[in-house]
C-alpha cells in the first residue's frame, strides 16, 4: 500500500480547511479507505474537536517529532470509523517545533499502512504552510467566493506552482445559490475563470456543517446534507473516479421556489 | 443606473468583485503596480525612438494572462517613414 498525501490549505483562515478535512477523512474511511488526518495547526488546535476525538488526547505530533512516544501512540482511532485516525496538532507550542524534514520522516512512516494521509494546514505562507505541504503528493486549496478568499488563493497556487507542489486542486466552499442566481456572489465559474486551476469540488453554504462541527460529527455521515454530499464526492474524486458536480443552479432555483410558496418571496 | 445606486445597491455586486479581482490578481503575479507600468513604459518610448520614430500618444501597453501565466503586451504604432519625409521635406 502507497498512501497518497494530500494537503488541504489556503492563504486565507476561516474558509473550511479543517471542515473539508474533517469531511473527506469521514467519506474516505466510510468508503473502506484506511485514513490518518494530521492536523497541522500548531497551537490552534482544531480538527479534534471538529471530529469530536478531544477526550481522547494523549500524546500530540510534537511529542512524536521530539521522541516522547511512538507515532502509534499518538494516533487517536475514531470510535464510529475504525479506519480513521488523527494525529493532533501540540496546543502548547508553536510552529517553528516542527520542520519540513520532521513531516517528511513522520509520513514516510505511514505511507505503508494507509491509503490516504490528509493534512489540515494552517492559514497564512509561513512555517506551519510549508510544514503542511512538504510531504505532499496532492494539494487542495480551499476558497470562498468572496474576493479577499480569492486573492489569497491565487497567492498560494502561485507558491506552490513555484515550489513544484502544483498543480493545485481547487475546493471552492460555502457558495450560496441563491446568491449567484442574483449575481451577489462569484459564480464556481467566476472563481475558476480568475484563478485558472482545475477544479475538484464545490461545496453549497449549509447549516448542517455547524450543526455537525457542534456534535463532533462532520457533515459527510449525513446522507441527506447537501455539503455532505458534495465532500463524499471529492473523496471518490481524490480516488480517482469521475463524478459530476452537483447541480446547485436547479438547487437554487428550487429553493427559491420553496420560499415563493411559503411566501417569502 | 445611478452612482450611488451602483456604490450601495445589490445589482450585480459579482460583477463588481470579479472586475477588480481580475485587475488586483494581475498586479499580484507580477509584481507590477500601475505607477511601474507607466514607468516601464516612459523607459520603452526612450529606448524604442532611438530606433524608429513611434506615435508615443497613442502607445497602449499592458497586461494580459493566459491562463495562469501572463504577457506583457505592447501596442506601439510607428509612424510612416513616408509622412516622416514629406514633413521633412516641407520643413
Ligand atoms: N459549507 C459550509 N457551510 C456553512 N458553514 C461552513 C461551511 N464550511 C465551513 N463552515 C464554517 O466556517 C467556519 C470556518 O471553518 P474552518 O473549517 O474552521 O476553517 P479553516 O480551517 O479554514 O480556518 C466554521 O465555523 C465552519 O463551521
Ligand atoms: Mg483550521
Amino acid at each position: 500500500m502507497t498512501a497518497q498525501v494530500v494537503t488541504i490549505t489556503s492563504g486565507k483562515g476561516g474558509v473550511g480547511k479543517t471542515t473539508a478535512v474533517a469531511n473527506l477523512a469521514v467519506a474516505l474511511a466510510s468508503g473502506g479507505s484506511k485514513v490518518v488526518c494530521i492536523d497541522g495547526d500548531i497551537g490552534l488546535r482544531n480538527l479534534d474537536v471538529i471530529l469530536g476525538l478531544e477526550n481522547r488526547i494523549v500524546y500530540d505530533i510534537v511529542d512524536v517529532i521530539e521522541g516522547r512516544c511512538r507515532l502509534k501512540q499518538a494516533m487517536i482511532r475514531d470510535k464510529k470509523l475504525p479506519e480513521l485516525y488523527l494525529i493532533p496538532a501540540a496546543q502548547t507550542r508553536d510552529k517553528n517545533a516542527v520542520s519540513p524534514s520532521d513531516m517528511n520522516r513522520l509520513i514516510k512512516d505511514l505511507r505503508t499502512d494507509y491509503d490516504f494521509v490528509l493534512i489540515d494546514s494552517p492559514a497564512g505562507i509561513e512555517r506551519g504552510f510549508r510544514n503542511a505541504i512538504a510531504a505532499a503528493d496532492r494539494v487542495l486549496v480551499v476558497t470562498n467566493p468572496e474576493v479577499s478568499a480569492v486573492r489569497d488563493a491565487d497567492r498560494v497556487i502561485g507558491i506552490l506552482e513555484a515550489e513544484e507542489k502544483g498543480p493545485a486542486a481547487l475546493i471552492i466552499n460555502r457558495l450560496n445559490p441563491v446568491l449567484v442566481k442574483n449575481h451577489d456572489m462569484l459564480s464556481a465559474d467566476d472563481v475558476l475563470d480568475l484563478l485558472a486551476v482545475e477544479l475538484i469540488g464545490i461545496v453549497p453554504e449549509d447549516e448542517n456543517v455547524i450543526i455537525g462541527s457542534n456534535r463532533g460529527a462532520p457533515v459527510a455521515f449525513d446522507p441527506k446534507s447537501r455539503a455532505g454530499q458534495a465532500f463524499r464526492n471529492i473523496a471518490r474524486r481524490l480516488k480517482g473516479e469521475t463524478v459530476p458536480f452537483l447541480d446547485l443552479d436547479s438547487h437554487g432555483s428550487l429553493w427559491e421556489r420553496i420560499q415563493r410558496l411559503a411566501g417569502r418571496k | 443606473m445611478g452612482f450611488f445606486q451602483n456604490l450601495f445597491g445589490k445589482k450585480n455586486s459579482a460583477n463588481n468583485a470579479k472586475e477588480r479581482l481580475q485587475l488586483v490578481l494581475i498586479h499580484d503575479r507580477t509584481d507590477l503596480t500601475p505607477a511601474e507600468l507607466d514607468s516601464l513604459k516612459d523607459d520603452l518610448i526612450a529606448t524604442i525612438s532611438r530606433h524608429v520614430e513611434i506615435d508615443a500618444q497613442s502607445m497602449q501597453i499592458g497586461v494580459e494572462h493566459d491562463g495562469r501565466s501572463q504577457r506583457l503586451v505592447a501596442d506601439i504604432p510607428i509612424k510612416s517613414a513616408s509622412r516622416r519625409r514629406s514633413s521633412k521635406v516641407r520643413k
